[in-house]
């Protein structure tokens, strides 16, 4: 298949693999930002093309995993209710909240409906004026211009029976925060392609610069993964603290400009909880002031914090990079994915989740 | 349309022959037997129907396979088929499965009122193709009408009886280590059809459902005198699915080739965008055969003739190894673990 064999080409990837071997000098830990990476890295197993000197955690770039339980809550109390449609993408339906997830709502018979894009909620919206359609927009900066255009068409549109409860994340909060927790061994970072695709790289400059941390803007095919840690490593062998684009056939410095107009037209920068993570200042989008009328907490009452939960599961640590999915003890016999402690092993973005599906296999080999 | 029709609209109730189910289609009365002799009969016209008898009486010799199954998708039409082809030739390919001449089929019909009679004669006229394509009869048959809501327009069982044909038993329970594992073609076409029909993604190439009759390649490969130790046809859960049901009933290990293993564009590119993987996406035309490893190659050689297994392709082997353990080596020669999907398939966020 065009504009993905060329980046799973075995004979490159191996070449990658030695150049790399050769260039390490030392012990680096990288941490790969997007679960979409995290995925990658486990399925084609390329942490073992690697030398057992470069670690590679992962990171906090799961949008199902850090979207905190109270909204997952909100979500099911909204669903539940009479003559609403809720509209969700559709890895949220699993993740569980206080009561049940909303795929548990949906069976107690609310109308849950998985849409592709925001705009197809803003459809449904449009034909079936009668009822009252819910989006729950959840994310980073990828999904961020989408439901930002959802809320803009719904405006210009005059759709009133729409409204989005926002629970919308951005990245270099979360990096800045895992770089300050004094637990931190991270020495460089393999940025989200795409989250880049829409905001550039330029606010990862002031990052690399004063944590001395290399960053790499990268893909998530398997050769863009082992060049992001080819540039990382050459960065830290050289002690260069510098932010590096190997995604450059998507990604430009200034990012996508078009989609930053609109989200800073529909969203403003905001103090956001991460699931397993804790509070994040200016972390996350909510929408402004001239599009509070589509915000569904105005409509259905506020998210109320409901705490941390309790329990054994330690996705804020797998999250924040401190611990790898088969340290925790309940890894693979109380917490799977059909009875999950805890959201890493809900999503498919999950490390637990991505873990348990492709590496329970004991005696895996490298090339 | 016949000039009493034209004049239909001035006489306030419906006229007799409703072009949609309604309950009393399923009463028992002159309704039901009007919709049974005028579409479900004449369309299967077998000699056991025409007998209008309470069942089939019917003699086969020797040991005999019988299974059911239900189904139930959205939506009813899909490309390249419908839910009349899915319940002929899945019952058809669990049959074949057991190493049967499918021979026999039952068919119940649930309708939800208000179903379209123009559908439900298009589901019996498929029905009858796919049946006629391999052979079987269609032998009896039951019609019930539930209350508008009360389903989701119509639910098809269909039950089958066939004639063991196979020398020695087929089924977990024989595989040895070392055997191969042969799948019969590319992977994913079903679930993806039906996914783009259900969700309208509105992706531009149509893929189409793969939902054929496996019989014809099973038996040729029987029929060859091929050691077939185990045979299963990929549905819903897939190609994992199926190899983990199989190691775990087996108590041995499945390791796959993920290179070996044929899929075609369309199907890898909807995958890639929605985030599936295709070896849980579902199938309604492929089969996985275990058989001696010195027979490999003939098999794949046989099976190649039949056009719906024209790819066949040996894909991996049976160790030894840990019971239920099925793994996929990659492109770059690191294996994972394949498991069953847990819970239904959903597209990811970004």
């Amino acid at each position: 298949m065009k504009f993905r064999d060329e980046y799973r080409d075995p004979e490159a990837v191996r070449q990658l693999a030695e150049v790399i071997a050769r260039t390490v000098t030392r012990p680096w830990t990288l941490m790969e930002v997007c679960g979409g990476q995290t995925h990658a890295i486990v399925r084609f197993g390329l942490d073992e093309l690697l030398p057992n000197t470069v670690t590679l955690v992962h990171g906090p770039g799961c949008p199902v995993c850090v979207t905190p339980i109270e909204y997952v809550d909100k979500a099911v109390e909204i669903a539940l209710m009479p003559g609403v449609i809720f509209c969700s993408f559709g890895d949220m339906l699993r993740v569980p909240g206080t009561h049940g997830d909303l795929l548990s709502a949906k069976s107690r018979g609310a109308d849950v409906r998985i849409v592709y894009s925001p705009l197809d909620a803003l459809a449904i919206a449009r034909g079936e004026p009668s009822r009252t359609v819910v989006f729950f927009a959840v994310g980073f900066e990828t999904t961020a211009p989408a439901n930002a255009m959802a809320a803009f068409r719904a405006r210009r549109q005059g759709i009133r029976n729409f409204s989005m409860l926002v629970s919308q994340v951005l990245v270099p909060p979360a990096m800045r925060a895992i770089l300050d927790a004094p637990e931190s061994c991270i020495q460089g970072f393999l940025a989200a392609g795409h989250v880049c695709t829409v905001m550039g790289y330029e606010e990862y400059e002031p990052i690399a610069a004063h944590y001395r941390v290399p960053i790499v803007v990268t893909g998530f095919e398997p050769l863009d993964i082992l060049e992001g840690v080819y540039l990382c490593i050459r960065l830290l062998e050289t002690g260069c603290a510098k932010v590096e684009n190997q995604y450059s056939r998507s990604v430009r410095r200034a990012g996508n400009g078009t989609a930053q107009e609109l989200m800073r037209e529909v969203f403003q920068v905001t103090r956001r909880r991460w699931r397993g993570i804790g509070d994040i200042a200016e972390s996350g989008l909510s929408l402004t002031e001239a599009f509070a009328d589509l915000d569904a907490e105005r409509r259905f009452g506020p998210v109320r914090n409901t705490g941390d939960e309790a329990g054994e599961c330690i996705s804020g640590l797998i999250l924040r990079g401190e611990k790898k999915p088969p340290e925790c003890p309940a890894f693979g016999l109380s917490c799977t994915p059909e009875r999950p402690l805890g959201v890493t092993m809900v999503s498919s973005e999950g490390a637990c989740a991505a873990y348990h599906r492709y590496r329970r296999a004991p005696a895996v080999g490298g090339v | 349309m016949t000039g009493g029709d034209q004049f239909a609209f001035t006489c306030p109730v419906p006229a007799s022959d409703a072009d949609v189910v309604q309950l009393a289609h399923g009463g028992g009365g002159r309704a039901m037997a009007r919709l049974i002799d005028t579409i479900i009969r004449p369309a299967f016209s077998d000699a056991e129907l025409e007998r209008r008898h309470d069942g089939a009486v019917l003699g086969i010799d020797g040991a005999i396979a019988f299974t059911t199954d239900s189904y139930v998708v959205r939506p009813l039409v899909f490309p390249g088929g419908d839910i009349g082809t899915l319940a002929v030739n899945g019952t058809i390919n669990d049959l074949a499965m057991c190493g049967a001449q499918p021979l026999y089929l039952s068919v119940g019909f649930i309708l939800e009122e208000g179903l379209a009679i123009d559908l439900l004669r298009r589901v019996v006229i498929s029905m009858r193709t796919a049946a006629a394509v391999a052979g079987v009869r269609l032998v009896t048959g039951d019609t019930k009408v539930v209350d508008r809501g009360k389903g989701d327009g119509l639910f098809v069982n269909t039950a089958g009886i066939g004639r063991i044909v196979a020398p020695s038993p087929i089924g977990p329970a024989n595989l040895r280590p070392g055997d191969a594992v042969i799948l019969s073609g590319d992977l994913g076409r079903h679930g993806i059809a039906v996914m783009v029909a259900r969700e309208g993604l509105g992706f531009e190439t149509a893929i189409e459902s793969d939902c054929a009759p496996l019989a014809a390649p099973v038996l040729a490969l029987i029929e060859a005198g091929i050691p077939v130790h185990c045979l299963r046809d990929l549905t819903r859960g897939g190609l994992a699915s199926a190899a983990v049901e199989i190691a775990e009933a087996a108590g041995c290990t499945i390791a796959l080739e993920e290179s070996a293993i044929p899929m075609c564009e369309e199907v890898t590119a909807a995958c890639e965008l929605l985030g599936l993987d295709p070896f849980h996406v579902a199938n309604e035309g492929r089969f996985i055969a275990f058989v001696a490893a010195e027979s490999a190659g003939r098999a794949v050689e046989i099976l190649r003739r039949h056009p719906v297994a024209a790819a066949a392709a040996v894909i991996g082997e049976v160790s030894d190894g840990p019971a239920g353990q099925v793994s996929c080596r990659g492109p770059f020669g690191v294996a994972r673990a394949i498991d069953m999907l847990s819970g239904e398939q959903l597209p990811r966020i970004c």
